[in-house]
């Protein structure tokens, strides 16, 4: 097989993030040479970007997460959960009243879980609870010298803040937040509908690496940048998780 | 199910349900059939919330929205989804020229029009990629089907999606 089918039958992986890291760079080796296959890209990009601006998504209907919420309730009263038998350890373990928030994780994670588990942990929880109780933002704005200026005297240190609408991932805004036993700068970006959470936190001495994990279906990165500690999480795929860390540190 | 299982229905589903919509909205076609669909998905979820295996939440919600939106379709018996060949590669018409021009021209409306006249098939993959972000893995477990066949789907659904774009915006089909 020519090198330029190979590459043409790859492109849309390539472009959905699929690649790994030697096939990408064959793409693009490729992609450098070839005008029929860059001009493809160019046409899946415009496609792709005209689907997720937003316009095409459908948002849920005001009260139906309430009236979604209360059917739940009703039902869950009756109902005892339907669990392969395999399964009926997790409803146990979940019923240890102590444990309960983190019984998932301890089922999953038989050893005593490391620092680094832990606050991915709290990372995701403060994600979550962001996107729930519709507090995403305290201040709301994509021009970062508003938000920078505004986490001044509200935080022992003054966090980087970029926007990078350019690249795909406008900042939404910021929002204070408490991680680790300390308060914390949240910055948010966008992908599509996507929210990003970015915590970011000082950390003179670099004690813990980089790394990534999955917490409850969120991705989850870690990285160190100019003394500063920074979060990364999202359900957002790893690729493009991978390609806003790589641009904050730029 | 106990407070703190429901609790940890509600803390792990709950924040889903704008994805769950969305996908429900695009596959029924219909306001009200997509809040039926969601209000009955989550309560099926209830149900099998014990079978859960802590893997992406996300992605097992948009399976059951999925199957629930499919299973109203049976009750109903209307939209029936012809089956589609999975071999057969789209043909793209070379002689079509600039699309690149042509996506600048097309505003949401069209593409909305378009991709809604999509059969449902093209319809969902492009949905679960596209607007979820849903990775080739989540999506094959969502629509049980091999990677594969999702990503020649996809591929046939994204050429379909810009040759209906092109032949609305020219007017119609030649």
């Amino acid at each position: 097989m020519s090198g330029h089918e190979k590459a043409s039958r790859l492109l849309e992986a390539y472009l959905d993030g699929e690649l790994d890291l030697v096939r990408s760079l064959e793409v693009e080796r490729h992609l450098s040479e070839c005008e029929p296959c860059s001009g493809a890209l160019r046409r899946q990009r415009a496609l792709r970007s005209a689907l997720m601006d937003g316009s095409l998504y459908y948002d849920a209907p005001k009260g139906l997460s309430e009236r979604v919420r209360t059917e739940v309730r009703k039902t869950s009263k009756g109902s005892r959960p339907v669990a392969p038998a395999g399964w009926r350890w997790r409803a146990v373990a979940a019923t240890v009243p102590v444990a309960a928030a983190l019984a998932w994780a301890l089922v999953a994670i038989p050893k005593g879980p490391s620092q680094d588990e832990l606050v991915s942990r709290e990372v995701a929880s403060a994600h979550v609870r962001s996107l729930m109780a519709e507090h995403l933002t305290d201040v709301a704005s994509s021009d970062r010298h508003t938000v920078k200026p505004w986490f001044n005297g509200k935080l022992d240190f003054s966090p980087e803040v970029k926007d990078l609408a350019g690249e795909g991932y406008p900042l939404v805004g910021g929002r204070l937040d408490y991680i680790g036993g300390r308060a914390v700068a949240a910055l948010v970006f966008r992908r599509g509908n996507h929210s990003i959470n970015v915590f970011v936190w000082p950390e003179p001495d670099a004690r813990g690496g980089d790394g990534e994990s999955s917490i409850q279906g969120y991705n989850v990165i870690r990285w160190r940048h100019s003394g500063m500690r920074y979060w990364a999480v999202s359900d957002l795929n790893l690729p493009e998780l991978l390609e806003l860390a790589g641009d904050l540190q730029r | 199910m106990d407070s703190t299982e429901l609790e940890r229905f509600e803390r792990t589903l709950l924040p889903h349900m704008r994805a769950a919509y969305n996908l429900a909205r695009w596959l029924t076609r219909s306001d009200q059939d997509a809040e039926d669909v969601v209000q009955e998905a989550y309560l099926r979820a209830v149900r099998f919330f014990g079978g859960f295996r802590g893997g992406d939440p996300k992605a097992w919600l948009l399976t059951i929205v999925r199957n629930t939106s499919h299973s109203a379709w049976r009750r109903r018996d209307s939209g029936a989804t012809v089956p589609i060949d999975e071999d057969t590669p789209e043909v793209e018409d070379a002689s079509l020229g600039p699309e690149d021009l042509l996506l600048q021209k097309a505003s949401g409306q069209e593409l909305r029009a378009v991709l809604d006249a999509l059969p449902v098939e093209f319809r969902e993959v492009v949905v679960l990629r596209e607007l979820e972000g849903l990775s080739y893995k989540e999506m094959a477990d969502v629509i049980q089907l091999p990677i594969g066949t999702v990503m020649s789907r996809l591929a046939r659904a994204r050429a379909r999606l810009r040759r209906g774009l092109e032949e609305r915006l020219r007017g119609g089909p030649e």
